[in-house]
């Protein structure tokens, strides 16, 4: 897809200046972050689970090959195909060429953040497909043109009557009123069902690839999944290559962490295991099953202190607990993923440079790392990207330099002290009646937006030296 | 408090106190002293490097932490007024010198001899703070909780507890430990979205009713305060050791003279 992460302040201004935006981000965030804490009481043993899906993970991860091979080979004896994508447009002609093959004009596709990723729905369109969205909310943003703004819930930062408005838009069903959410579901219902209906070739997602059986596990709240998995002829599963694990008890183990996390839920409505074409005594199923494996550089991350990253499970958790997502808004990180996950990810899978803003977009609250449930410590990692920015020399010179003044002055005490306590005067005689400055020149970032306060009068360590003097002389 | 001899203090004063504030730093050696400690203060002490640190310039932090590590090697305790910079002692020297066994084990002998202000008071000293005069005792105070200490140090009961004993009466925001929107120089390169993130912070504030609002951090209160004089807001802002300790004749932050 394409990238405005360089854009990353610009991105965030358009949120900013938007109050209906800024209030609906806000009651997103404070929505799910309530249902998330409340469903991790429940849980009682969130700490010790997630110990235990992070033990198992980092185990798989440490032998990514040998569980994707025994998937692979399982799949194979299943029936189904697997195929292995370099980067995203690998993984596009991959399914674009299965698209061809069975003269498909129409394709339905679940929700999936790796095709977000590659961009598979541009690249068939170009191709002269019908590409629908199914998932409600990836539908919602498909008709308004826009990438979806949160990894769980797409369309979540738009306004009832802003999908009202879309679907009147768009819809070619004459004047109605759509007045209610009720409402507007059943149309968007109505029109997906013919649409399903109609599909030659489903795509969907995976929240976790079972190497031990070669079943590709699915979590949904619409079913959408499963239309579009049952009803063509055709069925292809996008997923990435750390999402493989063990065994279905550990898919289950995860489920538990990934569902409360995002939605506040113990399950989602479906829970769906896919594993193959339809066999003689089926009732229904695919003619055909494929499973399209992506790497896109995550071969790269393993072994790297960056591994941690790939134990991601995509619940959302560390956006809706990020004061700086909720401000910025999904849109504002200009790729797939936003928030804490997309700011470590995108600068990973993208390249630095063009997503430079995002590892700074961080307080280092450390709200993110608290609530992950795969135990991700996120705000190290983005000070990890940090100091590659500084080696890299992405940071700008303005910055690199300034620091390493700073640092040299710090570490000259005497000077240091000389230097700040014949400042520190002047400041304070300066501000001293007011209290504060309303603009101070070398810190314009700050007087933006707050007053900088007037310091006291001199330094602590002039006012203590000169303390131990007087002491000293009464001795 | 196990023994009868004074336990013996190095203060770490932090930038932020030197600079800005000076009288954070001396309500904190008044505390200590009423606490039974003797305090000292080595002059060559500048900054923890949390600037260079969260910046990711890693080989501009490292000598700051070693000079850190060097000044404080004798004392049986270090205190700070401030959580982040006593977790980035705690917390992220020892990380800083992985590489490094020699200084690592220095990290963490020094790391473990460090403590944050109100963390030392109670958990070390188990102090009682004197009473709150009369007029501050009536008037409802609010308390952020800077991120930093919250999740690196687990501070959170430690000032409360203080607070309780002078007999303050505390008005809990609502989102007390949402991040107020400093995060050292986040706060100025994104200065758009801090804004709004003080801004609701200061909106949190105002609903409890409470007109001092008080924390552990300069940061987070220089942050606050600024926001909040920026608006016309007169919320008066300063360190939980000010009003602890009774100093509080001097303007709140941000605050002129009279």
């Amino acid at each position: 897809m394409k990238q405005t992460s360089a854009d990353f302040l610009l991105n965030a201004h358009q949120t900013l200046i938007n109050p209906d935006l800024r209030q609906r981000m806000d009651a997103l965030g404070s929505h799910l972050v309530s249902v998330r804490d409340k469903a991790m009481d429940e849980l009682g043993n969130f700490e010790e689970l997630r110990k235990h899906v992070k033990s198992v993970k980092d185990h798989t991860l440490d032998n990514l090959d040998l569980y994707l091979r025994q998937f692979e080979e399982q799949v194979v004896m299943n029936g189904g195909h697997v195929h292995w994508a370099r980067d995203s447009g690998e993984l596009n002609d991959i399914v674009l060429e299965i698209c061809r093959r069975h003269d498909a004009r129409t394709v339905g596709k679940g929700k999936s953040m790796i095709t977000e990723e590659t961009g598979l729905t541009a690249h068939l369109e170009q191709a002269d497909l019908e590409v629908t969205e199914t998932d409600l909310g990836e539908y919602i943003m498909q008709l308004a043109g826009e990438p979806p703004g949160h990894i769980v819930g797409p369309a979540l930062h738009k306004s009832a009557a802003e999908i009202r408005q879309l679907f009147l838009d768009k819809h070619p069903l004459g004047s109605r009123s759509l007045e209610d959410p009720p409402a507007m579901v059943q149309e968007a219902r109505k029109i997906l069902r013919e649409r399903f209906l109609n599909t030659d070739v489903g795509i969907i997602g995976s929240n976790a690839l079972v190497a031990e059986t070669g079943q590709t596990m699915l979590v949904t709240n619409e079913g959408n999944g499963d239309l579009v998995s049952t009803l063509p002829k055709v069925q292809i599963v996008c997923a990435s290559i750390e999402k493989v694990l063990p065994r279905p008890e550990d898919a289950m183990a995860q489920l538990r962490l990934l569902v409360g996390s995002a939605i506040g839920t113990r399950v989602t409505a479906y829970t769906s295991f896919y594993s193959g074409p339809r066999r003689p005594e089926d009732i229904d199923g695919p003619e055909e099953y494929h499973v399209v494996l992506l790497d896109n550089r995550r071969s790269e991350i393993i072994g790297s202190n960056y591994q941690d990253m790939l134990a991601c499970m995509r619940c959302g958790a560390c956006l809706n607990h990020c004061p700086v997502y909720i401000g910025a808004g999904g849109s504002a990180y200009g790729w797939a993923y936003p928030g804490p996950m997309g700011s470590v990810l995108t600068p990973l899978l993208t390249g630095l440079e063009q997503s430079s803003d995002l590892p700074n977009a961080c307080t280092g609250c450390g709200r993110c790392a608290e609530v992950c449930p795969a135990d991700i410590p996120l705000p190290d990692l983005l000070r990890d990207l940090r100091v590659e920015l500084q080696e890299q020399k992405i940071t700008p010179w303005r910055w690199r330099w300034g620091l390493k003044l700073h640092g040299w002055l710090l570490r000259s005490p005497r000077l240091y002290q000389a230097i700040t306590g014949l400042t520190i005067k002047v400041l304070h005689k300066m501000g001293r009646r007011r209290g504060k400055f309303h603009s101070l020149p070398v810190a314009k970032g700050w007087t933006e937006v707050r007053d900088f306060p007037a310091p006291e009068n001199g330094t602590f360590m002039q006012q203590w030296k000169q303390r131990q003097g007087k002491e000293s002389d009464s001795e | 408090m196990p023994d009868n001899q004074p336990h013996t203090v190095g203060l770490f004063v932090t930038c932020l106190a030197d600079l800005i504030r000076p009288s954070v730093a001396f309500s904190t050696i008044t505390l200590l002293e009423d606490a039974g400690c003797r305090v000292e203060v080595p002059l060559e002490q500048t900054c923890c490097g949390q600037p260079a640190y969260n910046n990711g310039a890693i080989d501009d932090t490292r000598p700051l932490a070693r000079q850190v590590i060097q000044r404080f090697a004798e004392y049986p305790y270090v205190v700070t007024p401030s959580g982040s910079c006593a977790g980035m002692i705690k917390h992220h020297y020892p990380k800083l010198f992985e590489e490094y066994p020699q200084w690592r084990a220095r990290a963490e002998d020094l790391a473990a001899r460090t403590w944050e202000i109100t963390s030392f008071l109670v958990e070390v000293m188990d102090y009682q703070p004197p009473q709150l005069a009369e007029e501050d005792r009536e008037r409802a105070i609010t308390y952020h909780d800077s991120c930093a200490g919250l999740r690196e140090l687990g501070i959170k009961q430690q000032p409360r507890t203080l607070l309780q004993r002078s007999g303050a009466n505390l008005a809990e925001m609502q989102s007390t430990e949402v991040c107020c929107g400093f995060g050292g120089t986040f706060c100025t390169k994104m200065p758009e979205i801090s804004e709004k993130m003080v801004s609701d912070k200061l909106e949190q504030a105002r609903a409890t009713g409470a007109e001092l609002l008080l924390g552990g951090d300069l940061g987070c209160l220089m942050n606050i305060s600024g926001r909040a004089s920026r608006m016309g807001d007169t919320l008066e802002v300063r360190h939980i050791t000010e009003l602890l300790a009774g100093q509080l004749d001097g303007p709140a932050i941000g605050e002129g003279e009279t």
